[in-house]
């Protein structure tokens, strides 16, 4: 035991003399030390072949840089570890970031009600109304390079970099704003381990930033849209025309007039869930135009409906679709304002106003169209439960399985959009059902085509289909 | 024109946010800035429009006894309690009367509802001078008691202790409850896929029994279902849903492109 205690004494003593020679080894050195290691890294060569020219395809305030990495970065002395981005700006910034900053405070100051006893919104304009002042002089002075001014670092880059894009903010206000129209003068700084030993390349300006008025990586997409709009005016006009037109039958649109009449028979209500999408969604677009249909044709059984909705907006509209709905059968005076009702903006406390419903009231059916998220199961669960048939339609990829899984029928992506058409069965609406159906087929033999295109290694046909967002 | 309005100011509108794609000009994005603002005033407005529809509907429901109504006097309260803490905030360390005019608002409120659900005439006199009087109440003390004051257009009514505590101790707790349910609901959902009922059927349980074996290391083989549930995700499962994407893509394209021309009219509720 008692060796076993000196064995520790003595490693102990042995740690504390290694900690202080660690410590001794660790002093810095002194500034001959560094002068050392300056001398011993030899300045890099700079970056060649260095271009500044305005983003393309953006709405301005941007410029990208593009050059020859340095001969010692990755090879020569190896000695390059990155680059730094240098832009040349006037003084007079340095006035308007003081007047951002004042101007950020009274902001505050504002937004906080805080009562200071001097009138904040007249101080707030006459600031803004300084720095617009200095602003429209802005372009001037960047015009007056290289005087009045100084060089100041934009970024960093890792070496082997070859490419930057200096993205500037479009916000007068902004610490980051990049004027357009004006000057600008750009250098990069090739960097090695001692921050004193850098070499700068040429600089390259004046070069000027602003924005497209057409974006050309989207010039495919554009054609797609064109070609597919034609295709679907031809076919509604050969509708309109008379022309037989044969859509495949769905079963789960087939189901919407069935599970009508059963919940008239059973003399129970039917619920109807637009889902947690805003009126901008299309999925909700599509799912207030099956609620036309299915709202109509509640009003010609005399059923009861019952609409729940997360989104006021979404409430106002689909009030108006049923209510007209119910004008189109004859039967306005049937329509109940209440039927369509505001639950909440909450995610889960909307599902538990939902599930509430479906198992006091247990509608006879449950139709869920639009936007959905984690709540799919838990609603289309809980209506299986409640013994409801359950007809769903979503465009919500991972929230297919949930509905395919707990309700009766349901409506797999593009499904959802025809949903409108097939009720109605109005020619004009077939009609852009085909053209859909013609445009899957060429989506189809361009996918084969670009297939064996690629195989024989001809590139330039996939990317032509290639879109940049 | 009454009709035609509407179909005139969606395909103005509609065309604009078209175009707007292809345009990445600053004049255009200030443009659409400006629209996608206009949707953020008009949903406020239509916030309160919700919030009448709910209170509306709540009161009926107690008017007319239907199932759970009770419940509603709940959720009016929760309401109420909710905007009035978010709105207010203690000035120094002693609440006051705040307590006192909270709970006098809540039965003012309670006193409005049972006049507006109330058929009996005596009775429904009685309830409105009892609002009346609680409503007077109500007000007096937010005027004379300087211990809290009202906050509107500021974040200092977040502050609220009781607007944090009602949140993270009732709201927070309830919402995770239902979120949770969810475990239970696949389980269930799972049960019903996976029954080997047909061929298909079959073939999706050993697919769903491959996958999920993918994460047991202890099984035999380990190494060679990891491989074969991985394939099975990214060629078989990824080629359907990129078919359904383009599907959806089409759709979409073509639902809008319905609703700009006038051709899909159903959303206004005209067939």
């Amino acid at each position: 035991m008692a060796l076993y205690k000196w064995f520790f004494v003595l490693g102990f003593i042995f740690c504390l003399c290694g900690m202080a020679t660690a410590q001794e080894s660790g002093v810095p050195p002194d500034s001959a030390n560094i002068d050392t290691i300056s001398q011993s890294i030899p300045p890099p060569a700079p970056v060649t072949d260095l271009q500044a020219f305005d983003t393309r395809n953006d709405h301005g305030h941007s410029i990208t840089l593009k050059w020859k990495k340095s001969a010692d970065d990755g090879a020569g002395n190896n000695s390059v570890i990155g680059y730094e981005i240098y832009t040349w700006e006037p003084n007079m910034v340095d006035s308007m970031a003081q007047l951002r900053s004042e101007i950020d405070q009274v902001r505050a100051a504002i937004y906080g009600g805080k009562k200071t006893g001097e009138d904040l919104k007249k101080k707030i304009r006459t600031l803004k109304d300084q720095y617009d002042i200095l602003l429209e002089q802005l372009t001037v002075a960047h015009a007056g390079y290289p005087e009045g001014g100084e060089w100041r670092l934009v970024d960093k880059v890792p070496a082997g970099t070859e490419t930057y894009v200096h993205l500037g903010s479009k916000e007068k206000l902004a610490e980051g704003y990049i004027p357009d129209y004006t000057d600008l003068y750009y250098r990069v700084d090739a960097l090695t381990a001692d921050s004193v030993v850098k070499t700068p390349s040429v600089v390259v300006g004046p070069v000027q930033c602003y924005g497209q008025w057409f974006n050309t990586e989207q010039v495919p997409v554009l054609i797609t849209v064109i070609l597919f709009g034609v295709l679907i005016l031809y076919f509604v006009m050969l509708a309109r025309k008379g022309k037989e037109i044969y859509v495949r039958p769905i079963g789960g649109i087939e189901a919407v007039d069935d599970a009508i009449g059963r919940a008239t028979e059973m003399g129970k209500p039917i619920l109807y869930v637009l889902g947690l999408g805003s009126v901008s969604d299309v999925a909700t677009i599509a799912a207030f135009t099956i609620l036309q249909r299915v709202a109509k044709k509640v009003a010609e059984y005399q059923t009861d409906l019952i609409v729940p909705t997360y989104d006021p907006i979404v409430m106002s509209v689909a009030q108006d679709v049923v209510k007209s709905a119910y004008y189109d059968a004859g039967r306005a005076d049937t329509y109940k304002e209440d039927s369509v009702f505001f639950v909440t903006q909450s995610q889960f406390a909307y599902v538990a106003a939902v599930n509430g419903i479906m198992l006091r009231d247990l509608p006879a059916t449950n139709v869920y169209m639009g936007k959905f998220y984690a709540e799919s199961l838990l609603l289309a669960e809980t209506g299986a439960l409640a013994g409801s048939i359950q007809i769903s339609g979503t465009d919500e990829i991972a929230q297919m399985p949930f509905f395919i899984v707990a309700c009766d029928y349901t409506l797999i992506g593009e499904e959802l959009y025809a949903a409108s058409a097939y009720l109605g069965r109005e020619p004009i609406l077939l009609g852009s059902l085909k053209a859909q159906d013609y445009a899957k087929a060429a989506i189809i033999i361009l996918s084969i085509l670009g297939i064996i295109a690629t195989v024989l290694g001809f590139t330039w046909f996939t990317e032509f289909f290639h879109v940049t967002s | 024109m009454k009709r035609e309005l509407p179909f005139v100011l969606v395909f103005i509108f509609g065309m604009f946010m078209l175009l707007q794609y292809f345009v990445p000009h600053e004049k255009s994005e200030w443009v659409y800035e400006f629209f996608l603002a206009w949707t953020i005033i008009i949903g406020i407005f239509a916030l309160a429009l919700g919030i009448w529809s709910l209170f509306k509907v709540s009161v009926d429901k107690i008017k007319m006894h239907r199932p759970g109504w009770g419940y509603s006097y709940v959720t009016l309260a929760g309401l109420f309690v909710m905007i009035a803490f978010g709105f207010t905030k203690r000035n120094g360390d002693a609440w006051g009367l705040y307590h006192l005019w909270w709970i006098l608002g809540l039965l003012c409120l309670g006193a409005i509802m049972q006049v507006r659900a109330e058929t009996n005439t005596g009775r429904k006199k009685m309830y409105f001078v009892v609002s009346l009087v609680l409503l007077a109440a109500t007000v007096a003390i937010s005027i004379f008691d300087n211990t809290w004051s009202f906050h509107f257009y500021t974040s200092e009514g977040l502050e609220n202790t009781l607007f944090r505590n009602f949140f993270d101790y009732i709201m927070i707790p309830i919402l995770s409850t239902m979120f949770a349910l969810l475990a239970f609901f696949i389980a269930s959902a799972a049960y019903r896929a996976f029954r080997a009922r047909n061929l298909m059927a079959t073939l999706l349980l050993f697919a769903a029994l491959l996958v999920m074996s993918r994460f047991n290391p202890w099984i035999p083989g380990a190494e060679y279902v990891a491989k074969a549930s991985t394939w099975l995700m990214n060629v078989p499962n990824l080629a359907a849903q990129r078919a359904i994407v383009m599907g959806i893509g089409l759709g979409v394209i073509a639902t809008a492109l319905k609703v700009i021309l006038g051709i899909e009219r159903g959303y206004m509720g005209k067939g």
